[in-house]
C-alpha cells in the first residue's frame, strides 16, 4: 500500500464527507436535502453547550454511565499473557453501546422538530435501543429488521414491541440487515417531511457516520481516562467487533493519535473466508452502497453479495467508511473470527467470568484468546464487551444442544 | 454535442407533442425476451426508452421493480450483458434515444472510463443513475458529460428553488421530474400538483422536463402529457410483463405482446394530450 500517513488520523472526514476515497453522499436527490439539513442541525447542535449538558445528563442517570472498565482477572490468568481488560458497554440500559448513539440521534431529531423515528435493525439491539428512548420521549417508531434476523433475535422483536414500536419484519432481498437499511431507506423517500432516519452504525451518507462515531466516541474517552486511572496509563491494544463498526470506532477513535497503541478490528468470518462470511475488508473490495463509498462484498458485476455470520449484528455485506480508510493507511489491523471461534469465546467468557457476551462482541474475545497469549504481562489489552448475550442464549442453546446450526 | 435525446425533443417540439418514455428492466425475464421487448417498445408508440441496469439492493424502487431486477440477476443478467443489450437493439433502430436507468455500484466496479467508452459504442444516449446526486459529479456525471453522453438528473418534490441550480447545472438531455416522494410504482401523482412543479423547474431551465413515478394508466399518462415535455411509465410494464410469465417466472408467448399493448394503449393515451404549455 502507498499510501501517505497522514498528519492525524482523527481530521476527517472533508467537508464533503470523505476519508480517502471513503464516504461520500451517494443517495437519491429526494434524501439529499434532508442529509443537508441533517448536516446542518448537527453541526448547530455540536457547538451548542446546552445540547452537550442534555446529553450528559441523560448519558449518567438513564443510560447509566460511564460504562466500568473491568479487569478479567480469570480470563487474564487462562489465557497467561496481556493483562485483559473489559469495557462493559452491555451494562448500559438496553444492554448494549448502540445506545450512546440512539441518544444523539434522537436529541438531534427533537431539536429537528421530527415525530417519527425509523431505524434498521440486526441483532435488534439498536432497534431496541431505538424504541427505547422514542418510548421516553414520546415518538412513534418504526423498526425494519430481515425476516430471517426477526427470526433468530425473538427476544428482542419482543421487547421493541413492548416498548411501543412497530417492526417490520423485511421480506425483499437475503432478508438480513441489509435489506433492513433498504427497506428504511425507501421509507425516509417516501416520508421525509416527519420522519428522522436513526442509522444504528458509522455508514450510510454523510454526515451519518462522522455523528455516530462522534456519539460513540465516549467509549474510547471514558477508556482512557479509567485506564490512567488505574494503571496510570495508556492501554497497549484494543480489541472491538466490527459489523458496520459503531462500538469499534467508538473506542478506537480516540486513541488513534497515540501511535504506541496496537488496534484490532475483528469482523465475522462466518463459515470460513473462503465460504459464506461477512467480513467486508477480508473479503471484499471498494464499492458504493447505502449511501458511502467502502469495503463491499460482492461479485464481478458489482451485485451486493449474501454476507453470512451467526451473529445477526455482524451479518452485513459492508463496514463503515472510516474503517476502509483506517485500514488502507494502516492504522488498524483487521482481523476475522469465525462462528465456531466467537461460540467457543461466548461459553469461555461466560465460563470464567460470569458474563454472558453476545455474539457479536464473542467475536473479539475470540481474537483476544489468539492475541492475549502472544503477549507480555504488563500489556493491558482492553476489548469492547459491546453487548451483553441475553438475546442470544435460546440461539446458542439449540447450537450447543445440535438443534440447529 | 446532440444526442439522439436532443434530435427527439426537437421533433417532438415541433409536432407541439409531448414524450412518451417507457421503462423496463434489462434481462428481465431473460435476455434474449428483454431485447424482443426493447425492439418492440418504439413499434408500440414509446419515444424514449429507458433500460434498467439490474441491481441487488435499488433503494429507490418498489416491490416490482425490485423484483424485475432479481429476476435479471437470476438468469445471470449483468451490466456488460446490457450493453450488448443495446448493441443488438441499434442494429434495427439508430432512432431512439436510449438511457440506462440505475444505481452506481455495477458502474464503478466495471470502471467508470472503460464503461462510458463502451455505452456510448453500443448506442446509449444517456444515464439516469439514481444515487449520484450533484455532489457527487466528478464521479461519474462530468466524465460522461466529456464522453458525449447526456447525464439526466433527478428533480424531486424535495429539491427547492434554492437547490434547483446546482440539480440542474449539469443536467443534459431532459430534466427527470420525480412526481412522489417515494420509491417507483408507489403513490399516484396529481396531475395538478406536477403542473405546478414543471412551471417552477421551468423557470430555471430550457431543457425538456418528462415526469416519472406514480404514472399507470393512459388517463394518467395523458394528464401529466398537458403539463410536461414528457410521461414516464415503468412499474406498470415490469407488471404487465411479471403478469405473463409462468409459474417459474419464464417468459411466455404473451410476455412481448403484453408489455407492447400497455405500451400502446399508454402511448394513444399521451397522443391524445393537448399540447403541453411551454
Amino acid at each position: 500500500m502507498t499510501i501517505a500517513k497522514p498528519n492525524s488520523y482523527r481530521s476527517g472526514p472533508d467537508e464533503r464527507g470523505h476519508f480517502g476515497i471513503f464516504g461520500g453522499r451517494f443517495v437519491a436527490e429526494t434524501l439529499m436535502p434532508l442529509i443537508l439539513d441533517l448536516e446542518k442541525a448537527y453541526t448547530a447542535a455540536k457547538a451548542d453547550p446546552a445540547f452537550q449538558a442534555e446529553m450528559n445528563g441523560y448519558l449518567k442517570n438513564y443510560v447509566g454511565r460511564p460504562s466500568p472498565l473491568y479487569f478479567a482477572e480469570r480470563l487474564t490468568e487462562h489465557l497467561g499473557g496481556a493483562k485483559i481488560y473489559l469495557k462493559r458497554e452491555e451494562l448500559n440500559h438496553t444492554g448494549s453501546h448502540k445506545v450512546n448513539n440512539v441518544l444523539g440521534q434522537i436529541m438531534l431529531a427533537r431539536r429537528m422538530g421530527k415525530k417519527r423515528i425509523i431505524a434498521e435493525t440486526g441483532a435488534g439491539q439498536h432497534g431496541v435501543a431505538t424504541a427505547t428512548l422514542c418510548a421516553r420521549f414520546g415518538l412513534e417508531c418504526v423498526v425494519y429488521m430481515g425476516a430471517v434476523d426477526v427470526e433468530r433475535q425473538q427476544p428482542n422483536v419482543i421487547r421493541m414491541e413492548m416498548l411501543g414500536a412497530k417492526v417490520f419484519p423485511v421480506q425483499s432481498g437475503t432478508r438480513t440487515l441489509k435489506d433492513a437499511m433498504n427497506e428504511a431507506l425507501r421509507d425516509w423517500v417516501t416520508n421525509v417531511h416527519n420522519t428522522f432516519y436513526c442509522i444504528g452504525t458509522v455508514a450510510g451518507p454523510h454526515p451519518y457516520p462522522t455523528l455516530v462515531r462522534d456519539f460513540q466516541s465516549i467509549i474510547g474517552v471514558e477508556t482512557k481516562t479509567q485506564m490512567q486511572e488505574v494503571e496510570g496509563r495508556l492501554p497497549d491494544s484494543l480489541v472491538a467487533c466490527i459489523g458496520g463498526g459503531s462500538n469499534a470506532m467508538g473506542l478506537f477513535h480516540p486513541f488513534l493519535d497515540d501511535p504506541s497503541v496496537e488496534i484490532f478490528g475483528v469482523e465475522a468470518a462466518g463459515h470460513g473466508l473462503t465460504q459464506l462470511h461477512a467480513a467486508s475488508i477480508a473479503g471484499g473490495r471498494p464499492g458504493v452502497l447505502h449511501g458511502n463509498r467502502t469495503y463491499l462484498l460482492m461479485d464481478a458485476d458489482g451485485q451486493i453479495q449474501d454476507a453470512h455470520s451467526i451473529s445477526a449484528g455482524l451479518d452485513y455485506p459492508g463496514i463503515g467508511p472510516e474503517h476502509s480508510w483506517l485500514h488502507e493507511v494502516g492504522r488498524v489491523n483487521y482481523l476475522s473470527a469465525t462462528d465456531d471461534e466467537a461460540l467457543a469465546a461466548f461459553q469461555l467468557l461466560s465460563r470464567l467470568e460470569g458474563i454472558i457476551p453476545a455474539l457479536e462482541p464473542a467475536h473479539a474475545i475470540a481474537k483476544v484468546m489468539e492475541l492475549a497469549p502472544q503477549r507480555p504481562k504488563d500489556h493491558l489489552m482492553v476489548v469492547n464487551l459491546s453487548g451483553r448475550g441475553d438475546k442470544d442464549v435460546p440461539q446458542v442453546g439449540d447450537i450447543l444442544k445440535g438443534k440447529s446450526k | 454535442m446532440t444526442t439522439r435525446i436532443d434530435t427527439r425533443f426537437a421533433e417532438l417540439k415541433k409536432q407541439g407533442r409531448s414524450a412518451f418514455v417507457t421503462y423496463v428492466m434489462a434481462g428481465d425475464p431473460d435476455p434474449a425476451t428483454s431485447l424482443e421487448i426493447v425492439k418492440a417498445l418504439p413499434k408500440a408508440g414509446a419515444e424514449i426508452i429507458e433500460l434498467g441496469i439490474p441491481f441487488t439492493d435499488p433503494m429507490a424502487d418498489g416491490p416490482s421493480i425490485q423484483a424485475a431486477g432479481l429476476r435479471a440477476l437470476k438468469v445471470g443478467m449483468t451490466l456488460k450483458k446490457t450493453l450488448e443489450l443495446v448493441r443488438d437493439f441499434r442494429k434495427d433502430d439508430n432512432a431512439t434515444p436510449l438511457v440506462l436507468m440505475g444505481y452506481y455500484n455495477p458502474i464503478y466496479i466495471y470502471g467508470v472510463d472503460k464503461f462510458l467508452a463502451d455505452a456510448k459504442a453500443a448506442g446509449v444516449d444517456g444515464l439516469i443513475i439514481v444515487d449520484l446526486p450533484p455532489e457527487e459529479d466528478d464521479e461519474l456525471c462530468i466524465p460522461a458529460l466529456k464522453a458525449g453522453l447526456n447525464f439526466i438528473r433527478l428533480a424531486t418534490p424535495t429539491t427547492d428553488d434554492k437547490r434547483l441550480p446546482a440539480v440542474l447545472a449539469n443536467t443534459s438531455g431532459f430534466v427527470y421530474y420525480v412526481s412522489i416522494a417515494g420509491i417507483t410504482g408507489a403513490a399516484a401523482a396529481d396531475a395538478n400538483v406536477v403542473g405546478d412543479a414543471v412551471a417552477r423547474i421551468k423557470r430555471h431551465t430550457k431543457l425538456p422536463i418528462c415526469v416519472g413515478f406514480g404514472i399507470r394508466t393512459p388517463e394518467a399518462a395523458r394528464a401529466i402529457a398537458e403539463k410536461a415535455d414528457g410521461s414516464v411509465v415503468g412499474t406498470a410494464l415490469v407488471d404487465a410483463l411479471r403478469n405473463s410469465l409462468d409459474a417459474e417466472g419464464r417468459a411466455t408467448a404473451k410476455t412481448v405482446d403484453a408489455v407492447a399493448e400497455l405500451t400502446a394503449a399508454l402511448a394513444r393515451g399521451v397522443k391524445g394530450a393537448k399540447q403541453a404549455a411551454e
